[in-house]
């Protein structure tokens, strides 16, 4: 399909500008003035709709099927809640706006805050950072800020990670000016606690962790790795990634955790548009509340709400005003859907994960034979042992039934892994067509290994070459010097009618 | 219960999926979690609504707000009120754009993969630099990701800002600073615009030099100068522009910047309270390795044809983890999108018009400003779309008197700089008619007595 540069013709345009006479004329000096305009597209408004409206079907979303990417809980999201953000009173007010004009918008934060804070078991909640790895990095500037606090600064330099994180939680680390120190996986899948008793001392800030984990498992000794770390006088931290699997289940702060990032755009359904926006509130245990971002949305005494920018230990600011609120609007919006019901949630979200690994596990290899929670880790080792198939292969082969493939490859601790979750929203007829296909394929693996590799066959485009992507960049269009690749074949659509 | 529209499952469902597991109920499901961290108690949550129920608490809540439709407004200060085009809304309602994930599965995200490497050819095409990323969170978390490839790109130990750039984007860079181990140094204004000679002199031994422009008193600052200064000193230049400003004012590839950044509200998000917008990050071929976030790339598929992949993956924090470029991994894709489609709405045509209209309109509202007796606080100055005026008496006062008549007059800025509590910043974009700034000009008469 052409870009939208190829399609451009100069005198097009889609916008008209008002341009009232009688206005002041204005010389920017020569220096500062534009030389050459910016060659932006040229077209008429119905070619640009039809631009967009094609790209979107050489896409595939949540509205168009299942995808069960694991770690990215990609459930239903409510249309209503696009409609409620567009309220003008949401879309169009100013950030910057007097607090005696924005008290709507102060009080649905300051509700989500208070909701956050019992979901999670602890105190107070910062709904500032802007994704669940902003969140993380915030949390490890509380962490540092507390210690500072203590005098405890230089001391404290450690933050401790099992081998199934996320990247981010170690990239975070990094951002942090913290020191990494890896911890292993048990034979139950659980943070190995004989190599995590030998890594966590006087020098250690905190532990990183993802609870369930990234294999999709309640850490069975969580209490345990709790009393290390405040046994040691430091601090615990909950990559909130996988909270769908216990909302009203059992909660972080009850688990011992001070510090949980909560990703908006997961559990409580902001939808993800493609890679964000999305939202990374931080919830904390008291001690660490004075040192939350600034500024804090607050309700005084009187009942109205504010903007508290008066807090002397706060570590700053980590994003532009208060957060993304459109965010906020859509998952708080989710949430009063369900009030208590979100334990009914995380049911559905867990039954859905352990139905399907019920029917799975026989056809794929599974590392670690336990109950899942919301989502679970195969693995195509033997596949690919004993065909040739392998992890990747499945994926491409599941987009020819119509399905997003799984997350691959992730967690790293487990080789040709294959990470899948359903989410609550699915029927059960949904995840039996998906479980159908896995097993399907797993028999062609046997029988037609090259159906797996030579997927897939009815995309819009086919296997695509990464390594050529990333050793000759070509990250814009060129204009007259872009390579002349052929464009990729147009979806497939209905036949026209004929002879209307 | 009542059934959840949210919800699939019914009794039977449960029933034979649980048989099929192997266990006797949905609590057994939960065995792994000692007794001692389970929950016992409710939710302490109001009921669950139902969706008109729902809609009328936001919609409730939202007329609680007084925006930009209520009253005649100009603030800005960061974010402004220009307008949102139908094609934006149309475009980002698709639900396959709406609800996808990030595009890892090359072959199921054509659409939105095409449409970042649009995105980034017209950031590229913005900017004259030669790459530019998927998106960041906002104009302030860029920032800061440019600190990050400065600091790794020269081994320095500071940056450089001018206190002539928002105060937002100072407060999120010194607030990411320390982790990086960078010292944050403030090169003060000289009556509204930065001395290149201060630049100079800060910029020793610095790993960038960040400056604003047009800057948050909406004056243009010497750039070309400014940015000279980085480069003799060896410190990487990083513009923070205003895309609605580019039809107009030179692009920061133009004149010798290393990185250029800013916030894309103005260009296609409505202002939303703050967010969600998105921050773009574009930099010379030199930083193409240290860029943060996702890329995309162009390749070609199996059979020759062409395609889009994310790309220099190695870079990224799933791959490279605690020795990444960044940890960022959802960006503002959504928000992107929506540039994309407003720039090329605008086309470069429309891009001229609005940063002339900018131009035009705020330098009307100046004059009838000035002849109420409101002076400009920087009168020798060129303004792009916003200025600083007097209002000769406290202009939080103002602003809460002035919103009585219905107009918001602007933002206060003495919060952010000492000895201007008597000043506000007035932001003037391509909405507002002269009989709007007419409008503006009695009010403030009214309740400052200019």
């Amino acid at each position: 399909m052409k870009l939208i540069y190829e399609k451009s013709q100069p005198g097009r345009r889609a916008s008209a500008i008002p341009r009232p006479g009688g206005l002041p004329a204005v010389e920017i000096p020569e220096e500062l003035r534009r030389s050459e305009p910016p060659r932006l597209p040229e077209v008429a408004e119905l070619d640009l709709v039809r631009h967009f409206t094609q790209l979107s079907t050489r896409n595939f979303g949540i509205d168009t099927g299942f995808y069960p990417l694991g770690s990215c809980t990609m459930k239903y999201n409510p249309r209503i809640n696009e409609r409620l953000v567009t309220l003008p009173g949401f879309a169009n007010l100013h950030p910057l706006q007097e607090e005696a004009g924005a008290q709507g918008a102060l009080e649905l934060m300051w509700r989500l805050q208070e909701i956050l804070a019992e979901v999670t078991g602890l105190q107070a909640v910062s709904l500032q950072p802007a994704a669940g790895s902003q969140g993380e990095l915030t949390g490890l500037m509380l962490v540092r800020a507390y210690f500072a606090d203590r005098g405890e600064s230089e001391q404290r330099r450690k933050v401790v990670i099992p081998d199934t994180a996320h990247g981010t939680n170690p990239a975070s680390v990094t951002m942090a000016g913290y020191e990494v120190v890896g911890v292993k996986t048990d034979a139950r899948g659980n943070v190995d606690v004989e190599d995590l008793r030998g890594k966590v001392d006087e020098h250690t800030a905190c532990l990183m962790l993802t609870n369930p984990s990234t294999l999709g498992l309640f850490d069975e000794n969580i209490e345990e790795i709790t009393r290390i770390f405040h046994g040691a006088g430091a601090l615990m931290y909950y990559d909130g990634a996988n909270l769908n699997a216990v909302c009203g289940i059992s909660r972080p702060g009850d688990m011992g955790f001070d510090i949980v990032h909560i990703n908006l755009h997961k559990t409580f359904s902001q939808p993800h548009g493609g890679g964000g926006p999305g939202g990374g509130p931080i919830a904390v245990r008291d001690v660490l509340e004075p040192f939350l971002p600034v500024p804090a949305v607050v309700r005084k005494g009187d009942g109205a709400f504010a903007l508290d920018f008066d807090r002397p230990k706060s570590i700053g600011k980590v994003r532009g005003f208060t957060g993304p609120f459109g965010v906020f609007v859509r998952s708080y919006a989710f949430i009063r859907m369900f009030g208590p019901r979100l334990r009914e949630m995380s049911e559905a979200a867990v039954l859905n994960a352990n139905y399907m690994l019920a029917r799975l596990k026989d056809a794929y290899d599974l590392p670690f034979d336990r109950l899942c929670m919301h989502e679970f880790v195969l693995s195509a080792r033997t596949l690919k042992r004993e065909h040739g198939a392998t992890a990747l292969d499945v994926a491409k082969r599941l987009m020819d039934y119509g399905f997003h493939p799984p997350t691959i490859y992730f967690p790293l601790v487990v080789p040709e892994a294959l990470m899948v979750e359903p989410t609550e929203t699915e029927a059960k007829e949904t995840l039996d067509a998906f479980c159908d296909a896995m097993l399907q394929i797993a028999q062609e693996a046997a029988e037609h290994p090259e159906l797996l590799k030579e997927a897939p066959h009815h995309r819009p485009v086919q296997r695509l070459d990464e390594v050529r992507a990333a050793k000759q960049p070509v990250v814009k269009y060129g204009f007259g010097d872009h390579p002349q690749l052929e464009a990729a074949r147009e979806p497939v659509v209905a036949e026209a009618p004929k002879g209307v | 219960m009542t059934q959840h529209p949210y919800l699939a499952l019914t009794d039977d469902d449960r029933e034979e999926m649980l048989r099929t597991i192997g266990v006797s109920s949905v609590e057994e499901l939960f065995r792994d979690i000692p007794a001692g961290v389970r929950f016992d108690r409710e939710l302490d949550l109001e009921p669950a609504l139902s969706e008109h129920e729902l809609s009328a608490h936001l919609t409730e809540l939202a007329a609680r707000n007084v925006d930009s439709m209520r009253e005649l407004s100009f603030l800005g200060a960061g974010i402004y009120d220009h307008y949102v085009p139908g094609v934006v809304d149309a475009v980002l309602q698709r639900g396959e754009f709406l609800t996808a994930y990030t595009p890892y599965q090359p072959e199921m995200s054509q659409g939105v993969l095409q449409a970042i490497f649009e995105y980034q050819t017209a950031i590229c095409e913005l900017t004259g630099m030669d790459v530019s990323n998927a998106s960041g969170y906002d104009g302030t978390t860029v920032t800061a990701d440019a600190c990050f490839i400065a600091k790794h790109a020269t081994n320095r130990a500071k940056v450089v800002v001018t206190e002539a750039t928002n105060p937002q984007v100072r407060q999120v860079v010194k607030t990411y600073a320390p982790g990086f181990g960078l010292e944050v140094v403030e090169v003060p204004h000289t009556g509204g615009t930065t001395d290149p000679d201060d630049v100079r002199r800060a910029a020793e031994h610095a790993a960038a030099v960040i400056f604003q422009q047009p800057n948050v008193f909406g004056c243009l600052e010497p750039a070309p100068d400014l940015a000279a200064a980085a480069n003799d000193a060896g410190a990487l230049p990083i513009a923070h522009v205003d895309p609605l400003s580019l039809g107009v004012l030179e692009a920061p590839g133009r004149y010798g910047c290393a990185i250029a950044l800013g916030e894309g509200q103005a260009a296609g998000n409505f202002p939303s309270f703050g967010g969600p917008h998105y921050g773009f990050l574009a930099a010379r071929q030199d930083y193409i390795r240290r860029m943060p976030g996702r890329i995309v790339g162009e390749t070609v598929d199996a059979a020759g044809k062409r395609g889009y992949v994310l790309t220099l993956q190695t870079r990224e924090q799933h791959i490279r983890r605690e020795k990444a470029t960044s940890n960022i991994t959802t960006n503002q894709t959504l928000l992107a999108l929506g540039g994309l489609v407003y720039l090329t709405w605008l086309g470069p045509q429309g891009l001229r018009e609005v940063g002339e209209a900018c131009l035009g309109l705020s330098a009307y509202a100046k004059q009838q400003l000035a002849e109420r007796g409101f002076e400009p606080l920087f009168a020798e100055r060129t303004t792009f779309k916003e200025f600083a005026v007097r209002v000769g008496r406290n202009a939080r006062e103002v602003v809460t008197a002035a919103r009585q008549r219905g107009v918001h007059p602007g933002y206060a800025i003495g919060r952010d700089y000492e000895g201007l509590d008597d000043v506000l910043l007035v932001a003037v974009t391509e909405k507002r008619t002269p009989a709007e700034i007419d409008r503006l000009a009695d009010v403030l008469s009214e309740v400052a007595g200019g």
